[in-house]
């Protein structure tokens, strides 16, 4: 999966170009984000807002993502899209990530 | 396993209608495919893209357990889907051969509560979760030595 990253002030922005994350992706994600994260800054924000789909696996895959970030390095989320929201708020997961309205505005978070 | 497994496949008799199939085999690929055919056949009935999201996510959801647990990543088993649409909704049936379910039900339970530490926070078993959030009638049977699940999804409604 051909992630790309770009550090905005103190942030690293990683952004998604395939609209799904799902069981067929999830392990490329997850090998991807870990590659990126190495040269990342301390916060991370992953865009999701070419993503329309997500499922079970993919978001265990940006679960992963976060638990083998280095000591120290944090991963936000941006621009959900509806569907996308949901299945981080029906499994609970809007309450592990902080999710903003967008990547490149960070400030504003989406706190439900 | 036989070649043709869905011949083999019970039809429960009560279906109003014969219902549109998808077969399919039991990997990540087919099961993307799969579901963009559903998606697809779908489109006419004039859903939101919330409610096409949601029968997408699960019958992306059953087939990714039959591909991981029923048959434990064999790439070569064959997987049906069925749905038809009436005045309650889409109702799905997804048959396959693998091995049972264990204890013969579905995992529908509450999730493990997610905290915001990271040692604690789950990278799995969240499938079920998804389905029993978002479907109804919500029922697993072995009939004939296959696992048929069937759901209804709450969708199309005029009211």
């Amino acid at each position: 999966m051909d992630l790309t990253a770009e550090t905005h002030g103190d942030s690293t922005i990683i952004r998604v170009p395939d609209p799904r994350i799902d069981a067929a992706a999830a392990i490329r994600f997850k090998d991807a984000m870990r590659d990126l994260c190495a040269d990342a800054c301390d916060r991370v924000i992953l865009d999701l807002a070419l993503v329309d789909f997500i499922d079970s696996s993919g978001l265990g895959a940006i679960v992963a993502s976060m638990k083998q970030m280095r000591d120290g390095q944090s991963l936000d989320l941006a621009a959900l899209n509806p569907n996308v929201a949901k299945v981080f708020r029906l499994t609970r997961m809007d309450t592990v990530f902080t999710i903003h309205d967008a990547a490149d505005s960070p400030g504003r978070a989406n706190v439900g | 396993m036989s070649a043709e497994p869905g011949h083999d496949m019970p039809h429960k008799g009560a279906d109003p209608t014969p219902g549109t199939t998808i077969a399919l085999k039991s990997d990540a690929m087919s099961v993307r495919h799969a579901l963009a055919r559903l998606i697809g056949q779908l489109h006419h009935l004039g859903l939101d893209d919330e409610e096409l999201g949601a029968v997408e996510l699960v019958a992306a959801e059953a087939l990714n357990n039959i591909v991981e647990h029923a048959y434990k990543s064999d790439p070569d088993g064959a997987i049906l889907l069925t749905w038809t649409f009436g005045a309650s909704g889409l109702h799905i049936k997804i048959e396959d051969n693998g091995v049972p379910i264990p204890s013969d039900k579905p995992p529908l339970s509450p999730i493990p509560c997610a905290r915001d530490h990271a040692a604690l926070v789950p990278e799995g078993g969240f499938g079920w979760f998804l389905i029993q959030g978002l479907a109804r009638n919500i029922v697993y049977r072995r009939e004939h030595g296959c696992n048929v699940l069937t759901y209804r999804m709450v969708v199309g409604q005029t009211a």
